[in-house]
């Protein structure tokens, strides 16, 4: 048994995405898609116990065009899905094509979706994970999520979302929304502080596998590039960013010789390709950025003015309070804490980010920095009293630890 | 697949506007509807008289109680709509998106439910 369920283990991790976005395109429907697949891959389990097909996914797929094909004719027969059985009857597609993935990722994606039906239909459709282990993701109960996702496959069908790439004019601003939800993906795996460790690193591989087919199959576009290469060069670090009691490791910190290599190549590779493509975006901006840290040997050589002068593109780029707080942060280390004191006054003047535990500890840092100790005490406060998840206010209660060691 | 338009906008817009802008808008309207008649994709359409024509009706326990008003006090106000034929979602947009009140309103885009036939 052990023997047959290994390959058809692999081959649902690894083909499960490609074969759903052929069938839908086939069957012209996400639900019985996913039906008829689940039904292939369970007759596969039975039917491959004296080894498997020369061809598995081509097997896989073939059977789950018939099991459509049997759903559809129990079904009752309105008009419009006898026309749908007839043409299913006729076609003779016998796998996915290169471009079906992509069309399921811009319909999973299609703004007409809510934004967090969009990441968990597309995890569920093209990453085939499961519906309980996008509720654990997500932190909500299996049954909401399920109901989330019919929801979402019923409004595909029924107000006729286009199971297509989008032509020319429209494809930039689909685009971003695809990108956000593919990134919201990795920084659910990246930056969530619940669940266990195992599902968020599956996220993040599962980003970046979605990134990488987005850069395949769009070769002409740069931004897609520098979103696969902010994912890899954050990826890069993963490893050295909490120790063994799971306290944040700050960057200025981390054990640099445990960063991946490869992935720091690869995605310093993506920037430089974006970069020469004409004017950047945010993420081949961000992706910029993580390089500069990537390639400094040691904390110290960080390239601190060429790092400032970056947040100040993106900031033109995209005007956020969180990166003007980043690009405060960045001159502090460039020109001097009095300097990242101005900006961070500016910011909170403006009241944006009133309440944000980030703000209130930089603001600490930069005081303590500049010898205030008793003002920095104070920030330091307000930062763990706004924290939200215990690695960081551990991490904040050790600085002002450290601080007050330095009051005495 | 057919979908309905339905156009909301306040209807104060219309009642401040200038005479010069109304019949601005009316040429628009005009010019955007034989747009979507010559390209086959006009179904049917009509504008509607204000909100403060409308009368809501409900039959509850076997009597009919009719009232003053719309079914629901809103900002934007139904005041007119289009059937159109467009082969999915994103045509429909493309069509929503052209009519006028769409710069200063909102257009609910609806899909028409299929019907099996009688036979």
């Amino acid at each position: 048994m052990r023997s047959i369920s290994m390959p058809i283990d692999r081959l649902y991790r690894s083909e499960y995405g490609r074969l759903l976005a052929g069938l839908i395109r086939v069957v012209r429907d996400v639900q019985l898609a996913e039906d008829a697949l689940q039904d292939a891959f369970a007759a596969a389990v039975d039917q491959w116990r004296d080894g498997e097909p020369a061809t598995p996914a081509a097997w896989i797929f073939g059977t789950a065009r018939h099991k459509a094909i049997d759903r559809l004719r129990r079904r009752d027969l309105e008009a419009d899905r006898t026309r749908v059985l007839l043409d299913l009857e006729a076609d003779r597609t016998d796998g996915p094509s290169p471009e079906d993935p992509l069309r399921l990722l811009f319909t999973c994606c299609h703004p007409a979706l809510a934004p967090e039906v969009r990441v968990a239909l597309t995890l569920r459709t093209l990453s085939g994970l499961s519906t309980e282990e996008i509720a654990r993701a997500f932190l909500v109960p299996a049954a909401t999520m399920a109901q989330r996702l019919v929801r979402a496959k019923s409004k595909i069908r029924d107000a006729g979302i286009p199971y297509e790439v989008p032509d020319d004019d429209a494809l930039e601003e689909r685009l971003e929304g695809v990108m956000a939800a593919i990134y919201l993906v990795f920084n659910e795996g990246y930056s969530a502080t619940f669940g266990d460790a195992l599902v968020r690193r599956d996220l993040c591989s599962e980003a970046i596998r979605l990134g990488r087919l987005l850069v395949d199959l769009l070769p002409g576009s740069a931004d897609p590039r520098g979103l696969l290469a902010l994912m890899l060069l954050h990826d890069s670090r993963r490893d050295t960013r909490q120790d063994a009691n799971g306290t944040l490791v700050r960057l200025e910190d981390q054990d640099r010789s445990q960063w991946n290599r490869e992935q720091i190549a690869e995605g310093t590779e993506l920037v430089r390709v974006a970069l020469a493509a004409g004017p950047p975006g945010p993420y081949a901006l961000q992706a910029a950025i993580a390089a500069l840290h990537a390639e400094a040997a040691r904390a110290a050589d960080t390239d601190w003015p060429q790092i400032a002068a970056l947040y100040g593109i993106l900031y033109a780029v995209q005007p956020t309070p969180i990166v003007e707080l980043n690009r405060a942060v960045a001159v502090a280390m460039a020109d001097g804490p009095e300097r990242g004191l101005e900006l961070i006054d500016r910011l909170e003047t403006r009241g944006e980010l009133a309440g944000y535990h980030l703000v209130a500890a930089a603001r600490a840092d930069l005081l303590r920095r500049l010898g205030r100790r008793d003002e920095a005490r104070g920030a330091y406060l307000r930062a763990i009293g706004l924290a939200t998840n215990e690695a960081e206010r551990r991490f904040l209660e050790a600085r002002l630890r450290e601080n007050d060691g330095e009051r005495k | 697949m057919q979908y309905l338009l339905l156009i909301y906008r306040d209807e104060k817009l219309a009642e401040k506007a200038a005479p010069s802008d109304l019949e601005t808008m009316m040429k628009e309207y005009g010019e955007f509807t034989q747009g979507i008649v010559k390209s086959g994709q006009f179904r049917a359409g009509d504008a509607l008289q204000p909100i403060r024509t409308a009368t809501t009706v409900r039959v509850r326990e076997g009597k009919a109680v009719t009232t003053d008003g719309p079914f629901a006090e809103t900002k934007e106000q139904l005041g007119g709509y289009y059937m159109v034929e467009a082969k999915d979602l994103d045509e429909a947009i493309r069509i929503a998106a052209r009519i006028p009140s769409a710069r200063d309103g909102s257009i609910e885009i609806r899909p028409v439910r299929p019907m099996p036939k009688a036979s």
